[in-house]
């Protein structure tokens, strides 16, 4: 391509990015004349170069805009109908640049209908009030300061543009790629010299060390970009979005200049674009809903960022009514990604979580803005495949905020070095929450074959990582649990033992070991050896379809549990079957009987008992046994729509109140979860599956 | 003629192109892969490249398989990757007319007659001629512990 033409071609599509974001805030304040100058003088320069290279078409269009924005800087009233205008105008020219960068040349079409709009928008103020000659002369004057300013401004932008050259982006990655194997090659190095105590390399060593650390972070500073290029779209898309939507919408920006690699940024664009889209779609009620709810009728979406050790923290929040959770359930049960039984058992969190599940959708209406039900499952899964993560927070009727953490930089990124069976392996620092040794404190638990450890009243559900790599059964005694977060779901991978946290650079699996899911890359140690990356959400895979509440230590920081006396529930605890404590909700239970076991028929294969004038059937664990004994036995009557349901029980043992806090574990029928009650794990039942057992005989009878 | 770099493995006398060949170096520090299939010998790192070790004898399923103490591996290079074929012993490089390369008797195993491009009749032995990328590209071999993980 011509090299003044590719000159061309990046500046103005970096300088179009910029006055999108301009001309949203020169709608606000249309007295700026600051902001209208700098538009006024990109759209002139835009037009001089089309002359110069000979681009009719974009000279044209650019002539009809700058003569409408000339107007306004003579002092013509800015109208939202006139921006809109002028950024029809931009976008058009957008798309002459986008055609003109692939075919090498203008492409063809006609612009006359947008340059006879944006004549006679400029017309209209000249017929409107026809002012003295003065004025017009007045405003030639304008034209002429105006370009004397452009001609200094022009001094003090060469200037700056000497002290900055263009690079290749590809130059800049190879750099980058270099300098990981050169830090890598450091790190060997120093493995090397770690082994021998007095070393004559001991010196230059530590220099090339310190000088490699400084090349490094210079080599990243180039690629660094504040995350604001990422956000001058936002505006843009806000106002549009807004006047789509016939809501009133503002967009807040914090932390703009917080800065993280370029390649993350441009991974990161269209997650943020998304979320922002989403927020002003479903997030922010219409103004009369608002006014109604005694809010500002005046909606607000707000983006921070700000960096967080390795990494940057991006937090799209809205005012608006805040994820419906009774809704999300609904939506995700007709759209069959959970069933009844696993949705009474998640928490709120874990039910807004939902949004993220791949399929999901609440807009009732698709519009051309979102609602598809393609979305969030995609923002994550981009999100994740940076080694970032996405979470939402929402409290219903004040709003909702994502919050996504990513990494600084992909290149380079902090790992976890574990031993499994004698071989190590690496896990993405940035999931690790806690170590915890194994021993007489903490130790595995195993309900069939789940294994679960305690930890602070909590049931962690555990992977152990030993057998799913398939290297042997694991050592329950020893080792250590990483506390890992992947997604929405905590969870312990057991471990032999662990190391340290080491700098690496992850490559790509090799092709002919990447159906292997497990791994999500590999990388070179200090020591020269090559090690396995494990991926955690492929981890938390193998848990199979378990819901775990979140670490303590994560709710401890995003917001403190509610006091739990309005939570607490009462349990009635009791024995039937086996020795392990069960119980079921206390509300749930109509009545304890006792019934005579020669009371007891059998019919149909169902136990059958007459109670107050009607057949009532009859469940129970290890029933046959149960009813040739003598004597009365406990039963827990169960009614649901008239119609009652006993559970033969051995004995009553207590009555608990207690914050139910049931996690899911596997899947058998009849039993919600397991709960700590009183210090041991007990099975909570799942009274709607009995009822329905019940219900069924009901029915045939 | 074409000059091939010969070796052996499970018994049978086996010949590369030497211009696909990278280099011939002695296996050290391997990583052996979980999960992997038993024709991957493991990954090690050669100066700083990441080198996938493929277990040829068990790639091509051998009957003999690879000697517990092979050592050997023939480095090749593939788009921006590395590979290595572990075989029993390297021998010297052989120079072979075109001329003389037959095609594969008509018996042979598929795995085999995928992969190879020819056979050459040296005094003692028959040398079969390898295709490296196809060698490269056969279907995985199943997995070695094939049970389903259960946790």
């Amino acid at each position: 391509m011509d090299e003044l033409l590719r000159e061309f071609l990046t500046e103005t599509t970096e300088s179009l990015d910029h006055v999108d974001a301009q001309l949203v805030r020169f709608e606000r304040e249309p007295n700026n004349r600051q902001v209208l100058s700098g538009i006024f003088r990109l759209v002139h320069t835009i037009k001089g170069t089309c002359g110069f290279l000979g681009l009719p078409r974009l000279e044209a269009l650019t002539h009809a805009a700058e003569t409408l924005m000339g107007k306004f800087r003579d002092g013509m009233p800015v109208t939202g109908e006139a921006v809109s205008l002028v950024l029809a105008a931009i976008d058009r020219i957008k798309a002459i640049l986008d055609g003109l960068e692939q075919l090498q040349r203008e492409p063809p079409g006609d612009d006359a209908d947008l340059i006879d709009r944006l004549t006679r928008a400029a017309a209209r103020r000249q017929s409107a009030s026809c002012e003295s000659r003065s004025e017009q002369s007045d405003g030639e004057i304008h034209d002429a300061a105006g370009l004397r300013n452009l001609a200094e401004s022009n001094d003090t932008a060469g200037s700056i543009a000497s002290q900055s050259i263009r690079v290749n982006i590809d130059t800049l990655d190879q750099l980058m790629t270099i300098v990981s194997e050169l830090v890598l090659t450091r790190n060997q190095l120093l493995e090397v010299l770690r082994r021998h105590d007095e070393s004559e390399f001991n010196v230059p060593l530590q220099r090339l060390s310190n000088v490699t650390t400084q090349v490094q972070q210079e080599v990243m500073k180039t690629r660094m970009q504040p995350i604001g290029n990422a956000w001058q779209k936002l505006p843009r898309v806000v106002r549009d979005l807004s006047t789509e939507l016939g809501k009133e919408i503002g967009l807040e920006m914090d932390g703009a200049d917080t800065e993280l690699d370029r390649q993350v940024l441009e991974l990161v664009k269209d997650p943020l674009t998304h979320l922002v889209r989403n927020c002003a779609d479903h997030g922010i009620e219409s103004a009369d809903e608002r006014s109604a709810a005694g809010k500002p009728r005046r909606g607000t979406i707000r983006l921070g960022a700000s960096r967080q050790g390795g990494y940057v923290v991006i937090e799209i929040a809205d005012d608006g009514r805040g994820l419906d959770t009774a809704r999300i359930q609904a939506k995700a049960l007709e759209a069959g990604l959970v069933s009844e039984a696993d949705i009474a058992a998640k928490s709120e969190l874990q039910i807004n979580d939902l949004i993220f599940a791949p399929g999901f959708s609440t807009a009732s209406q698709v519009t051309s803005i979102s609602g598809r039900g393609v979305g969030m499952d995609v923002v994550r899964s981009n999100i994740e495949r940076i080694g970032g993560m996405v979470d939402v927070k929402s409290r219903l009727g004040h709003g909702t905020s994502f919050v996504i953490k990513i990494p600084l930089t992909l290149a380079i990124v902090a790992a976890l070095i574990v031993e499994i069976a004698g071989q190590r392996f690496a896990f993405p620092q940035l999931s690790v929450l806690e170590l915890v040794r194994l021993g007489t404190e903490h130790r595995i638990e195993r309900i069939k074959a789940a294994a679960v450890l305690r930890l602070r009243h909590q049931l962690l559900p555990l992977v152990e990582v030993k057998k799913t790599l398939q290297l042997g059964a694991g050592d329950d005694a020893n080792g250590f649990v990483v506390v890992t977060q992947a997604g929405n779901q905590t969870f312990g991978a057991v471990v032999d033992n662990v190391f340290h946290t080491e700098e690496i650079v992850i490559k790509p699996v090799s092709s002919k070991l990447r159906h292997i899911e497990i791994y999500s890359g590999m990388t070179i140690l200090g020591d020269g050896s090559v090690i396995m990356v494990v991926d955690p959400n492929v981890l938390a895979q193998s848990l199979g379809e378990v819901a775990a509440p979140r670490s303590e230590a994560v709710n401890d920081t995003v917001e403190p549990e509610p006091s739990s006396a309005q939570d607490a529930v009462s349990l009635l605890v009791f024995r039937a079957g086996s020795e392990r404590l069960k119980a079921v909700p206390l509300p749930r239970v109509s009545r304890i009987e006792e019934i005579d076991c020669p009371a007891i028929e059998v019919a149909d294969g169902q136990y059958i008992v007459k109670y107050r004038d009607e057949l009532m059937p009859l469940l129970g664990f290890n029933l046959q046994a149960r009813i040739e004994k003598q004597g009365p036995q406990p039963v827990l009557v169960f009614t649901e729509q008239g119609r009652s349901i006993g559970l033969i029980i051995d004995e009553i043992v207590d009555i608990a109140e207690e914050k139910l806090d049931v996690e899911v574990l596997g899947d058998r029928p009849g039993i919600l979860g397991y709960a700590l009650l009183k210090g041991g794990i007990t099975e909570i039942l799942d009274v709607g599956f009995f009822l329905q057992r019940g219900g069924l005989l009901g029915r045939a009878a | 003629m074409t000059e091939y770099v010969s070796f052996t493995t499970a018994g049978q006398l086996f010949g590369l192109p030497i211009e696909c060949v990278q280099d011939v170096f002695t296996l050290g520090n391997l990583t052996p892969v979980p999960l992997a299939g038993r024709d991957i010998a493991g990954v090690l790192n050669l100066r700083g490249r990441i080198v996938t070790v493929i277990d040829l004898a068990n790639r091509l399923q051998l009957d003999a398989g690879t000697d517990a103490g092979a050592q050997m591996v023939i480095g090749i290079e593939r788009g921006s990757e590395s590979f290595g074929f572990l075989v029993d012993r390297v021998g010297e490089v052989l120079s072979l007319a075109d001329d003389d390369r037959e095609p594969t008797p008509i018996n042979l195993d598929s795995t085999l007659n995928v992969v190879a491009t020819g056979l050459f009749r040296l005094d003692d032995k028959l040398l079969v001629a390898l295709d490296p990328d196809r060698t490269l590209d056969l279907p995985n071999s199943r997995r070695s512990r094939s049970k389903d993980v259960t946790i």
